[in-house]
């Protein structure tokens, strides 16, 4: 089955393969307190404090973390939902939120985004079939064509245009509307598609359909994802990359069998051993994690993990720790894995 | 994989009649099944009839009275709902009383609608700073009492139709404005804005093609409520010289002037009483049918 692309043509492959689609630099976002006119200066949410992201063409970036660690914050800073506060953002090789950058524009059609909530993301008074050629019809589409692509694209996601095209969003199953949010980002014919905790909602076995047609529409359309969600099973499953978040900060970022196997952050670790397992031989024996994270308002410096960090260290307190690479495409910010950094169970680089 | 796809969503179909795209006919079709909306809007649009078309429906003159015919009790040979007390036929005068009233109870609403919504969703759209200070600017408002505001403003226009039309629709444009500005707010942080912020759409396009839809319902609602309130204000307005001139056959002033009756002839005196109460009751009924026959998740 091929998707009619006829009104929106795809974008074209500005960089070449070896370009990343997205190059994040220092992404930072802090969100202040109080917005009176009279209470000031009470400090800001570090939401995203600094991160680098690196996205090659056609692969499948999982980003993982507890909630409330910058995920999302991060996925609408890269929509430009929010403006960051600084950090350089590249797509494809062309800087976005700069001068003479890429138009908002032409990088909402290059990237979407399908989010968590799949009827609030849906304007309940629109029938599905319109909510999808509502996107074309503003890049200059003409109704008549945006509804002919947006059958098509139903037809695509699995949905029979004839049944569910004139369907309101309320006569749909979380499924389906995901479905349908999936066809409408893809309306645009993006490159990069970020998935924010989009499957995280559905029951599992909806949930693997999902991800099945994700994967299908991934090789059919060389796209591109950003794949955000806490639930680890499912990005080991889709994801080429994972990078890990704590509380705003990437803590550990490799290829997703590597880091899987053998995590180097200790949060990555606790992390990884939370996951409930069938097999009883591996069973959690102690639990991993205990407490919440520190209030991101105004962290205090050094590590922001050492209060939950089993090997935490005094050193910790004073370092904030760097990336640094521990293997091919593996960094990790800790310093444990410094053998520099004076933390005394510190390893070398490729010593595990 | 697609096959198995398509087998693995399809749901039994509980209805495959073809749906109309159109959402407002959708509305129209949710309407015409509420028995009590129709009704209302069947009262209400014979009201209005009536009062368009006083002249030729009605043989009796409002305006003439007769000293020996006053206050007549309802049912009275010629007079079938007596005379005020000015001996002047009550039919004729509530039938071309309707016109004013229905005017001023619904102008001012009418004209405060169309400016508060359109402030309130820009003040809710824009959030923020515009938002605050829209918002605390119209705070003012609150601070007198509307009767008094009404009254102030009125006096300071000087007495007249067009002046009271003018003082109460500055009376409701706060409260539109406010309630629009709370809807369009609570609109705005979904998550289908956000997709349709990512589509790249302008914000005109996205309040029109995303936010109106879901905050006039609710804005709608409130105003039509306003409109007995503004009928009764004007009476009031009426009462102290300020709106409608004595002879004019007006609900509110004939409710004021019949007062001193009450003793005499309740059921003439509270005839106009009636008539406002009735009006503004359809209208309330039938802004909640239609409001939830906008409602597509029921």
């Amino acid at each position: 089955m091929t998707t009619d692309t006829r009104p929106l043509s795809v974008a074209e492959d500005r960089g070449g393969p070896a370009q990343p689609i997205l190059l994040v630099k220092g992404l930072r976002k802090h969100f202040p307190l109080g917005s009176g006119f009279f209470n000031r200066n009470r400090g800001a949410v570090h939401a995203v404090d600094g991160i680098d992201i690196t996205v090659p063409k056609r692969t499948t970036l999982g980003i993982v973390g507890e909630s409330g660690c910058g995920k999302s914050t991060t996925a609408r800073l890269l929509a430009r939902l929010i403006e960051p506060d600084s950090g350089e953002v590249i797509f494809d090789g062309e800087g976005v939120g700069i001068p003479n950058g890429m138009p908002l524009k032409e990088l909402r059609r290059n990237l979407q985004l399908v989010f968590q909530d799949s009827f609030a993301s849906l304007n309940p008074r629109m029938t599905i079939e319109r909510a999808i050629a509502f996107g074309p019809t503003v890049h200059g589409v003409g109704m008549r064509d945006a509804i002919e692509r947006s059958r098509s694209l139903l037809d695509r996601v699995g949905l029979d245009p004839t049944r569910f095209g004139g369907r309101y969003p309320h006569e749909l199953s979380g499924g389906q509307r995901q479905r349908v949010n999936i066809a409408r980002a893809l309306a645009f014919n993006p490159r990069l598609i970020i998935l924010d905790e989009s499957v995280s909602a559905l029951d599992k076995s909806v949930q693997a359909q999902v991800l099945n047609l994700l994967m299908d529409l991934k090789e059919e359309l060389n796209l591109t994802y950003l794949f955000i969600s806490h639930d680890l099973n499912v990005v080991q499953y889709i994801s080429d990359a994972v990078m890990v978040m704590y509380l705003g900060q990437v803590v550990e970022v490799g290829p997703v069998e590597e880091v899987y196997r053998h995590p180097r952050h200790p949060y990555t670790k606790a992390l990884l051993s939370a996951v409930p397992s069938l097999d009883p031989h591996r069973r959690t024996e102690r639990t991993p994690l205990s407490g919440d994270p520190p209030n991101p308002i105004n962290p205090p410096p050094g590590c922001r993990f050492r209060d939950r960090c089993p090997q935490a260290h005094a050193v910790c307190a004073g370092i904030a720790p760097e990336r640094i690479t521990v293997g091919p495409g593996h960094e990790v910010a800790c310093l444990l894995a410094d053998a520099a950094s004076g933390h005394p169970d510190a390893t070398g680089r490729n010593d595990r | 994989m697609s096959d198995i796809l398509a087998q693995t969503t399809t749901v039994p179909a509980l209805d495959l009649k073809p749906r109309s795209n159109n959402y407002w006919i959708g509305v129209l079709r949710r309407i015409s099944r509420d028995r009590l909306t129709v009704i209302c809007a069947t009262v209400l649009l014979a009201l209005i009839l009536i009062a368009l078309l006083a002249p030729w429906l009605i043989p009796a003159d409002p305006y003439k009275t007769s000293m020996i015919r006053r206050l007549l009790p309802v049912g009275s040979p010629g007079h079938f709902l007596g005379t005020d007390e000015l001996g002047r036929d009550m039919i004729a005068r509530l039938a071309y009383g309707g016109r004013m009233s229905l005017l001023i109870g619904v102008m001012p609403v009418l004209i405060a609608f169309v400016i508060g919504s359109a402030v309130g969703i820009f003040a809710g759209f824009a959030g923020g700073r515009i938002n605050m200070a829209i918002m605390r600017l119209l705070d003012v408002f609150y601070a007198f009492p509307s009767v008094l505001l009404a009254v102030a403003i009125s006096g300071a226009l000087g007495q007249g139709t067009t002046n009271s039309v003018l003082a109460l629709t500055l009376i409701f444009i706060p409260q539109l404005t406010r309630i629009a500005e709370s809807a369009t707010t609570q609109v705005r942080t979904l998550e289908y804005v956000d997709a349709a912020r990512m589509s790249g759409a302008s914000s005109l396009t996205i309040i029109r093609v995303h936010i109106l839809g879901n905050v006039l319902g609710p804005i709608f609602v409130y105003a039509t409520g306003l409109v007995s309130v503004s009928m009764i204000l004007a009476s009031g307005l009426s009462f102290l010289g300020l709106g409608v001139k004595p002879p004019e056959p007006e609900w509110g002033l004939m409710l004021n002037t019949l007062r001193s009756a009450i003793y005499l002839n309740p059921l003439v005196a509270a005839l106009p009483g009636a008539m406002i109460f009735i009006t503004s009751m359809c209208f309330n009924l039938m802004a909640d049918g239609i409001r939830s026959a906008m409602e597509v998740n029921e």
